[in-house]
């Protein structure tokens, strides 16, 4: 490491720490949307795990910052997977099936830049939920 | 290369006693064993401040935050929670008044008060590496310092933002600041207090383990407003972690030439180094912290002058506490008026707390001024143990008083605290319930300062000592009325005449107890009676006949076989042999015996 001689110096280095870090800082943030990936067995089994990368790379890519992705278990439709569901606040969370890299990019780039829904994607399935 | 997954291990002195650091190994372990060492980080982080369900895991982006969690369940938290997005529940958090669990820290009652100015990084970022703090603005606020604003402008930026000392004094930052900027000389120097010395208290210790740049930031911000280029960390030897946690920042930072000279190229430079003291409490006041530094004896000397005109080898010298210099960084980021904005009228910010004693969360909790001692007590932290009764709470350490039920809902700040016998001194509150006796308690502190007394001035080294033998005769049940009226006036002498902050605070204690509990000393001179039966020459224990089965359990207990008694006989104690070690107390299963 060389020693940083300017302010704007300081401030690429933020820049460049920041990226790994806005993890953590989003995370506290109560205005943040999540991205939830079925990451059970089946998930995995059909692909999940690049699902995730995939969107984790493209918000990158992005520089979009107010989106955590996230895993959960087994969503009980394992024929769909992978599953995302994209949780905005304070709205309805969409669910969307079969989403291969192809489809996760299309929900970075149409969904959450855009605001426009997937139609062809959403699973529209649903089922009630044992509240706590 | 980016994670998808933290994994945030407490490495405080306290989760690191519990192998918190073990736990992390695993937890790195787990991961490369599944093949997700790419997509999984796993690191160390500062102090929670939630010590008692110490250690703590936090999983980010889920916010989940895993308490006591052993090395042996690295294995569960990888393979469920990491690889398949399952929350390990058992590891979670229970509200034990709604018996439910919580996975988030904000939904709990220990976090909901807290607002997190000085323990701002603690616990969100690796305090082992320098750009994470720079992640997080870190060295923006000496940036901006250095670039935008005149040394004077910091100095009035301070003073506008209210912040006053943390260590216990109260003095407003910016003031001493100004003082040491009147004095003309070509050296002058900054000084980070870390002679943690309240028993009990340790937010400095924590902030140095989990944020060490912010400290080293602020000094040198200090230095830039009062034109030091030097400054010294006088940090407790009994630190190892502390001390370790800021060598590697100190590198990091001159490595990064955000210490040293000409920093961001602006002609300004600063160097810090390290000096270790051996514990003694009265090197925390800031006189005799000078002199040891200097390599003399740890004693104070009369103010002034003070050392803003003559400190360290007589030159110019500005002390701060290490929370009034963590506090430094945002002020200046988020501005004066923001800070000013937080608290109460006089006393503008937060103040970290070390909640100890009969409490059922032990932890470091920062909360506003202006708070109350029942929010803090009894919500954050979640009320007194076992059910018992709350009697009083001591704040300040052995310097401070005690706050009894009647002046709980009192908003907390340095008057007000003063106002009602006590200080806010560095933090330290300890808890006490019924079962803690109030002389027991004035005696024990004042043990700590009589130890501690420099010796140099009569008032402290003789008065305290004497002090220290009338509160030993009363508890011993050899008191009089006399005794209570000596004790007032003697402590208040003291108080008046010593030399030095200890002696001028040390019969405090025993002021504020005797002012609250007067009954409690009166029971002990006038009736030899111990109403918490804690002192033992007052004590008696003995044997119901009613409740009495004869199971001999306590006689086989008794060291000195004062209980006699044939089985399935009632048992009796012989008082004139009887120790009073209490373990026939202990051991009676079925209540039959009673102290009082």
């Amino acid at each position: 490491m060389s020693k940083i001689k300017s302010l704007d110096e300081l401030k690429k280095i933020r820049e460049s720490a920041e990226k790994s870090f806005n993890l953590r800082a989003t995370s506290e943030d109560d205005d943040r949307v999540v991205l939830r990936v079925g990451m059970a067995t089946c998930g995995i089994a059909s692909g999940a795990r690049e699902t995730m990368n995939t969107l984790i790379n493209e918000l990158s890519k992005e520089n979009i910052t107010n989106v955590s992705v996230t895993q959960t278990g087994c969503m009980g439709y394992c024929e769909e997977e992978p599953i995302v569901e994209v949780i905005f606040p304070d709205k309805p969370s969409v669910v969307y099936a079969h989403v291969d890299e192809a489809r996760a990019k299309e929900i970075v780039q149409k969904h959450l830049k855009e605001g426009i829904l997937l139609e062809n994607a959403i699973m529209n399935k649903s089922f009630d939920r044992v509240k706590e | 290369m980016s994670y998808s997954m933290h994994l945030l291990v407490c490495g405080g002195t306290g989760c690191q006693a519990s192998e918190s650091a073990k736990l992390l190994e695993n937890l790195r372990e787990q991961i490369k064993a599944n093949g997700m060492e790419d997509q999984v980080q796993a690191l160390v982080t500062g102090c929670f401040g939630f010590c008692e369900k110490g250690p703590i895991v936090k999983v980010y982006p889920d916010n989940v935050f895993y308490v006591q969690v052993t090395p042996e369940d690295a294995k569960e938290i990888v393979e469920e929670h990491v690889v398949k997005g399952r929350r390990v529940e058992r590891l979670l958090y229970e509200e034990p008044t709604l018996e439910v669990k919580l996975a988030e820290h904000k939904q709990m009652p220990f976090y909901k008060k807290q607002y997190r100015i000085a323990l701002r990084n603690c616990g969100f970022i690796d305090p082992e590496n320098i750009e994470e703090y720079i992640a997080s603005d870190g060295y923006m606020a000496l940036g901006k310092v250095l670039t935008e604003m005149k040394p004077m402008d910091v100095v009035n930026e301070m003073k506008k933002s209210g912040l006053r000392g943390r260590g216990g004094g109260g003095f407003p930052t910016g003031m001493k600041w100004e003082f040491a900027t009147k004095y003309d000389s070509d050296v002058k120097y900054i000084v980070c207090n870390a002679d943690e010395g309240d028993p009990g208290a340790f937010m400095d210790r924590s902030i140095l383990e989990g944020d060490p740049h912010s400290v080293l930031e602020a000094m040198a911000i200090a230095g830039y407003a009062i034109g030091a280029n030097h400054g010294f960390i006088y940090i407790r030897a009994e630190y190892p972690l502390a001390i370790a946690r800021l060598k590697i920042a100190m590198d990091q930072a001159m490595e990064y030439g955000l210490l040293g000279e000409n920093i961001l190229g602006t002609g300004f430079g600063f160097t810090i180094e390290l000096k270790y003291g051996a514990g003694a409490f009265v090197c925390g006041e800031e006189t005799a912290l000078i002199h040891s530094i200097e390599g003399e004896r740890g004693e104070p000397t009369t103010k002034p002058p003070f050392p803003a005109e003559s400190g360290i080898w007589g030159k110019p010298t500005v002390v701060n506490n290490v929370e009034t210099l963590a506090n430094i960084p945002i002020i200046i980021t988020k501005g004066a008026d923001w800070f000013s904005s937080i608290g109460s009228e006089k006393s503008k910010g937060t103040k970290v707390f070390a909640l100890a004693g009969k409490i059922n969360n032990v932890g470091l909790v920062e909360v506003p001024m202006g708070t109350t001692l029942r929010e803090i007590i009894f919500e954050i932290g979640g009320g007194i143990k076992n059910g018992k009764k709350f009697k009083a709470v001591q704040t300040g350490g052995p310097s401070g008083g005690c706050i009894t039920e009647e002046n709980l809902d009192i908003p907390i700040d340095y008057e007000s605290l003063t106002a009602i016998g006590s200080m806010m001194g560095s933090g330290g509150m300890i808890v006490l319930d019924e079962d803690d006796c109030m002389v027991n308690i004035a005696k024990f502190y004042l043990e700590f300062t009589v130890e501690e007394s420099c010796g140099k001035c009569t008032p402290c080294r003789i008065g305290n000592k004497r002090l220290h033998e009338i509160l030993t005769k009363i508890t011993e049940g050899k008191g009089t009325p006399e005794d209570l009226v000596n004790l007032n006036e003697l402590g208040k002498i003291i108080k008046d005449t010593s030399l030095c902050g200890l002696g001028q605070t040390a019969p405090n204690p025993v002021l504020s107890t005797l002012k609250y509990f007067r009954d409690e000393y009166e029971a002990h001179v006038n009736e030899g009676k111990c109403i918490a039966g804690v002192c033992q020459a007052m004590l008696q224990y003995t044997i119901l006949e009613e409740k009495c089965i004869g199971c001999t359990a306590c006689a086989k207990v008794c060291p000195v076989n004062c209980i006699a008694g044939e089985p399935k006989g009632v048992h009796v104690i012989d008082q004139s042999r009887c120790i009073k070690c209490g373990a026939c107390y202990d051991r009676c299963k079925f209540d039959a015996i009673i102290k009082k």
